[in-house]
């Protein structure tokens, strides 16, 4: 047997032997995405609608009583000014609030009319999905009203939570997850626990080389996120009809690429950490919480202050989102996402050799 | 001691060094260090915490490059030839090489893939191996729920698998009783004299009497080195426990005032 392969097979035993460790990994992804799915509430019904109306005109009052009308929408009230807005937000008395200015009607003839919607953003899920019914109301109206295209816009603002969770796109995020966790956060784990317990000194002394140690530990792990993957995929597509429209090849191929460059952070984490819980420590928040919070995924990157919005770019959860979501779910393949995909092997070229680098490093 | 050549031949010996030297920017963690080891010897390499056993045993294993002088291990230069080095060398330290949560025939099987036996030649020694130390009923069972003396018994007959031409041990011994260890060095014996030669470094002096020689090292440099009678005799001192304090105190004193 070669010393590679029975390295392989050893570290594949680790990983069987390891129950508890193995089932939470396999059923993680199925977890998540049914937590996901049922959690976010995609239909919305019941929307409590509080009107601003500045104007009182014929116009207004139209819109008013379009909204009125509408199966989801339930009318809250007509007030006159703005300071009623939040306090009604506020209390619950209202889910969203529509302000129409005093010069409503003028400007609605003129085709620059503005309206303004605001909605609680505590429970953001719930408002973007009221805030979009009554933006569709709007410029239903404004369509059969003006003739042809809506002449409104809408400026949405929300109140109390700014950041907006993208529902329905949970998928390509749950699964940059998933990878980031079973790919960086294992290795790490995995390597920085033959150090602590010396096994790491006695593979240096054999004829292994570091490359061979690096590539066996990571090899096992790169087959368990692939089946990780597909599971969440899977899952995805049975339980809540969430469709791959792209290619799936491509799709793949992306996630394998993500995950070298997941596994290369691993490595690279692992060659610094002394020991397992600094490895893991390393990992929660040097890479899962930036993949859960700086990508993307569930806070949108334009909501983001301006200082902090360049970050992003070198999370590599980012592009990988982006990738993910023009495959899943506009269908896109590489002629639009070449340049999300280029980045992403840079970025696993540039690690993968920073990590062989610093293992190397360590172990003089 | 340390200025004198190797007093055996380069080609007949199973560990040579000559000047050999290792900095870590201005600090000398070994400083031309001059000695030999003969095939077949129990030699013992002792030294304080922070002597330069650690960074001298590193260059030794080829696992660490030097950074002036030569060192041939098994017949390979250490600088030019690692990898025949580490392919002809066992190595053992006080933390387990093997792996509590696979069973004793999967780690024997590992180590064995490791060094490029053959399944055959695995099967073999393993049987032959388990055998010798009455391990056969313990084959199957994970090494995590052995007890401490039979890890250890273990770990150095997987060190050996591979029927290495030297074997390193990094303070084999830590931790276990004195039944135990008397039981370690009769298989150091063994495996002594079944032409192996034994490189090991220990921090009981006791021990250190069981070697065919013992060398001491002080802050980089061997300050000793020699049969353990002749260190005795050379400094006056009933035990290597007193020849090791009378070379190693003067160094600690200086360095904590």
């Amino acid at each position: 047997m070669s010393a590679f392969r029975s390295f392989v097979v050893k570290e594949t035993r680790h990983i069987l032997r390891d129950r508890q460790t193995l089932a939470v990994l396999l059923l993680m992804p199925v977890a998540m995405v049914l937590l996901f799915g049922y959690a976010i509430r995609t239909d919305v019904e019941d929307v409590r609608v509080l009107v601003v109306d500045a104007a009182r005109d014929a116009r207004s009052t139209d819109l008013t009583r379009a909204l009125a009308s509408t199966h989801a929408l339930r009318l809250v009230g007509v007030v006159g000014g703005v300071p009623q807005v939040e306090p009604a937000l506020r209390a619950g008395e209202a889910d969203v609030a529509l302000l129409l200015p005093s010069d409503f009607a003028r400007r609605f003839a003129r085709g620059t009319a503005e309206v303004l919607i605001v909605s609680d953003g505590a429970n953001a899920n719930y408002a973007a999905t009221a805030e979009s019914y009554v933006r569709t109301v709007v410029q239903q109206w404004a369509a059969q009203n003006g003739g042809g295209a809506p002449v409104v816009r809408t400026a949405t603002r929300m109140r109390f939570n700014p950041t907006l969770a993208s529902q329905n796109l949970f998928v390509p995020g749950l699964l940059a997850f998933v990878l980031t966790l079973v790919s960086a956060l294992m290795t790490a784990i995995s390597i920085a626990k033959e150090k602590e317990t010396g096994t790491m000194e006695v593979l240096l002394v054999s004829p292994l080389r570091p490359l061979q140690i690096v590539v066996g530990k990571v090899a096992p792990y790169l087959g368990l996120a692939f089946v990780n993957a597909l599971t969440a995929l899977g899952v995805a597509f049975v339980v809540f009809g969430v469709p791959v429209r792209g290619s799936l090849t491509l799709l793949l191929v992306a996630s394998l690429v993500y995950v070298l460059v997941s596994l290369a952070l691993g490595v690279l984490i692992s060659s610094r950490a002394p020991d397992q819980r600094t490895a893991m420590m390393a990992a929660l928040l040097g890479l899962l919480l930036p993949t859960l919070a700086l990508s993307g995924f569930i806070f949108p990157i334009a909501s983001m202050p301006g200082w902090l919005q360049p970050v992003p770019n070198v999370v590599p959860a980012t592009w990988y989102i982006l990738v993910v979501r023009g495959i899943m779910l506009k269908g896109v393949g590489l002629a639009v996402l070449w340049k999300e995909i280029a980045v992403l092997c840079a970025m696993a070229v540039v690690l993968l050799a920073a990590g062989a680098r610093s293992f190397n490093d360590r172990i003089e | 001691m340390a200025d004198r050549g190797p007093t055996i031949p380069r080609e007949e010996a199973a560990v040579w060094a000559q000047d050999l030297t290792r900095t870590f920017g201005s600090f000398i963690a070994v400083d031309h260090i001059t000695f030999a080891v003969a095939q077949g010897e129990v030699f013992g390499f002792l030294g304080a915490n922070g002597a330069g056993k650690t960074t001298a045993i590193k260059m030794l294993t080829g696992l660490l490059a030097p950074s002036g002088g030569t060192a041939h291990t098994a017949g390979y230069d250490v600088a030019e030839q690692p990898d025949e080095v580490k392919r002809r060398i066992g190595y053992m330290s006080q933390r387990f090489a093997l792996y509590d949560d696979l069973t004793v025939k999967e780690n024997v099987r590992f180590y064995g893939g490791v060094y490029g036996l053959t399944d055959r030649q695995i099967a073999e020694r393993m049987a032959a191996m388990l055998a010798r130390l009455g391990f056969e009923r313990m084959a199957r069972e994970r090494v995590g729920r052995l007890p401490l003396g039979w890890k250890q018994k273990l770990d150095f007959s997987v060190a050996l698998l591979h029927e290495p031409e030297v074997v390193f041990l990094d303070e084999p011994t830590g931790g276990v009783d004195p039944v135990t260890r008397r039981q370690f060095w009769e298989l150091i014996y063994a495996a002594a004299q079944g032409g192996t030669t034994v490189f090991v470094t220990t921090h009981y002096m006791d021990e250190a009497e069981y070697c065919d020689r013992v060398s001491i090292m002080v802050a980089g440099t061997i300050a000793a080195l020699g049969t353990p009678a002749e260190l005795k005799a050379q400094f006056a001192a009933a035990s290597i426990d007193e020849v090791f304090l009378r070379l190693a105190r003067p160094v600690e004193e200086a360095a904590s005032s």
